[in-house]
């Protein structure tokens, strides 16, 4: 990936997690976001995927996780003792995943305690306000509206908005399409695009729709009980084999009834 | 008969014709409800922002009333000994968030309220070990509180105010008022409520959980040293004075536990009940029934409402 000699925005190097000081989650996973990347997590249900994301914002320490192997940069300086504030002072936030807007709090609030660890004034965070509302027109129409009563749609991009109030070079968006109907995946995604090509945020990105994660990203890691098994530019994930068959249901050459597929099944290469 | 008269007619009947004693009434009520109020203020500004219910926060009235009188008692000036207090609030506020809460972030909230019970008997010990544990005088005086009485001549009779409790209530309206600006206004009172809300979400924003508890702590303190300092001057500074910070418990169940104004009228009803209560029905049962009234108050109110009149709208999606 770094093959054009830029240093990675974020970089991990062989972490292991563990929660409780027993359960261990990750077993070893490295990869790498370039700037101004979007780079996909894909992965079933407890591969990992969240764990990863909470590891790089030290959200895992608040549940007991801690990093106890390997190494996180971003922009080149260590990470993994930071508390989640100094990481977001440094440009680096994550949105969770199930949103977590806070539910008391009007709209607007929202976005401004995304601005907590900001000091350069009320003018500069007001400006970044309205440049939410310009992605996010919906948003200003319910600025007023306690975040817990807007729709689950609103609710994703008041998730977004409050993690670009806090001016960040990198987000860490984790499974963004939870709970919402296909179209408005798609429109979570292109302003994911917009804000990526516009605003230069780097995205690394927790998905279980592997399909629209694919159509997004330029980089894919596919991880599995805690394991990386394989990555690749979203293209060649795309028309790789496995992928198709395992997290996108695509079936080889031609659809299979369900009589085949109690015959034959089709086994993972990478656990060979 | 006689009794159901006693209970149904009677008292209403006095309140009726001796006007001047229902007013005096009320407004024992009104000051003792203030007082309430304030005390649960201190619990609820706690539980919201780090769901610990603190059993220390009577003694934490007292221990701040403790500083104020013992640094005086050892020759610091009065102001200066108001201001040595507020800094030792700081510092309390600072350790127990620490030592108590830090290391033990994400455990059970019983665990937390343990934690809290063994600050409570560490405030008694380290109080009696710095100021002794003899009852004390406020220093009412020399902090410029106002002494005295005002006698007002009206309803065919006397109402009489005392001055403290005047000032009393009025300095629990300014900080009543000033943290209702600083929670609904500020950057840090919008970080306060997002922590209140919901704990992972704020920590993602980059809110650090730590500062927050420490201020809401601090917080807590300075109301804690008012409360220490109004109710030093009507009795004096003691121990005991923690025993009356517990008829917040009351209040609370009343107001429920996250809402401020909740606390606020939720203190004065109990203030107003218990002092009604204690003068027109005390007599029937031999008196002294204030004591216990705002427990059964509580309840009563547990049955139909165990949210709490103002507990924190559940904010359900359909």
């Amino acid at each position: 990936m770094s093959d054009n000699g830029q240093t990675p925005v974020l970089r991990i190097n062989n972490i292991e997690a563990i929660y409780d000081h027993v359960i261990l989650v990750l077993k070893g996973v490295s990869l790498e976001v370039p700037e101004k990347g979007i780079v996909a997590i894909l992965g079933a249900n407890g591969a990992g995927k969240t764990t990863t994301l909470k590891a790089i914002s030290n959200l895992l320490h608040a549940e007991r996780g801690e990093v106890t192997k390997g190494s996180i940069e971003f922009k080149g300086e260590r990470i993994e003792k930071l508390n989640p504030n100094e990481l977001v002072r440094r440009g680096c936030i994550q949105v969770m995943e199930g949103r977590h807007c806070i539910e008391h709090l009007t709209v607007e609030e929202n976005l401004l305690t995304g601005a907590f660890t900001r000091k350069d004034g009320r003018g500069a965070i007001s400006a970044d306000i309205e440049l939410v509302y310009t992605y996010f027109p919906r948003l200003k129409e319910r600025r007023t509206s306690l975040a817990g009563y807007i729709s689950g749609g609103e609710q994703q991009m008041c998730a977004i908005g409050r993690a670009l109030m806090s001016r960040p070079d990198m987000i860490l968006l984790d499974e963004p399409s939870m709970g919402l109907a296909p179209q408005l995946v798609e429109e979570i995604f292109e302003i994911v695009k917009r804000l990526n090509e516009q605003e230069e945020v780097s995205f690394l990105l927790a998905e279980q729709n592997t399909n629209v994660a694919l159509k997004y990203a330029k980089y894919g890691y596919i991880l599995e009980n805690g394991r990386v098994v394989m990555d690749g530019d979203a293209a060649a994930l795309r028309e790789n084999e496995d992928v198709k068959e395992f997290y996108l249901g695509i079936a080889g050459d031609n659809r299979k009834s369900f009589k085949e597929v109690k015959h034959y099944k089709r086994r993972k290469r990478w656990l060979a | 008969m006689e009794l159901l008269y006693g209970i149904f007619v009677d008292p209403f009947v006095q309140m009726w014709e001796f006007p001047d004693l229902l007013v005096q009434v009320l407004w024992e009520g009104f000051v003792s409800g203030t007082l309430y109020a304030l005390i649960a203020l201190g619990f609820v500004l706690i539980f919201k922002a780090s769901g610990v219910f603190n059993f220390a926060q009577g003694i934490m009235v007292v221990f701040g009333a403790l500083s104020l009188v013992g640094l005086y008692a050892f020759g610091v000036p009065a102001y200066l000994a108001l201001i040595l207090s507020i800094a030792i609030m700081g510092v309390l506020a600072y350790s127990v968030e620490r030592v108590v809460l830090r290391p033990l972030v994400n455990q059970e909230p019983i665990i937390l309220f343990m934690a809290t019970i063994g600050l409570n008997y560490f405030l008694i010990g380290l109080g009696e070990m710095i100021f002794g544990g003899e009852p004390k005088t406020m220093i009412t005086e020399e902090l410029g509180l106002p002494k005295g009485a005002w006698d007002f001549e009206m309803l065919g009779g006397f109402v009489s105010i005392q001055r403290i409790d005047a000032a009393a209530a009025i300095i629990a309206g300014i900080l009543v008022g000033g943290l209702a600006i600083f929670f609904n206004k500020t950057r840090i009172g919008r970080a306060l409520r997002a922590v209140a809300d919901d704990h992972q979400a704020a920590l993602s924003v980059g809110i650090s959980l730590n500062q927050i508890w420490r201020i809401v702590w601090f917080a807590a303190g300075i109301v804690a040293l008012a409360t220490g300092i109004m109710w030093g001057a009507r009795s004096d500074v003691s121990f005991a004075l923690s025993i009356v910070a517990l008829k917040a418990l009351p209040v609370l169940i009343l107001g429920g536990f996250t809402s401020i104004p909740g606390a606020i009228i939720g203190g004065l009803i109990i203030g107003f009940s218990e002092k009604l209560a204690e003068f027109y029905w005390g007599p029937l049962v031999g008196g002294s029934i204030e004591s216990w009234f705002p427990y059964f108050l509580a309840l009563i109110f547990l049955w139909f409402r165990p949210q709490g009149l103002f507990g924190e709208k559940i904010i359900d999606r359909v």
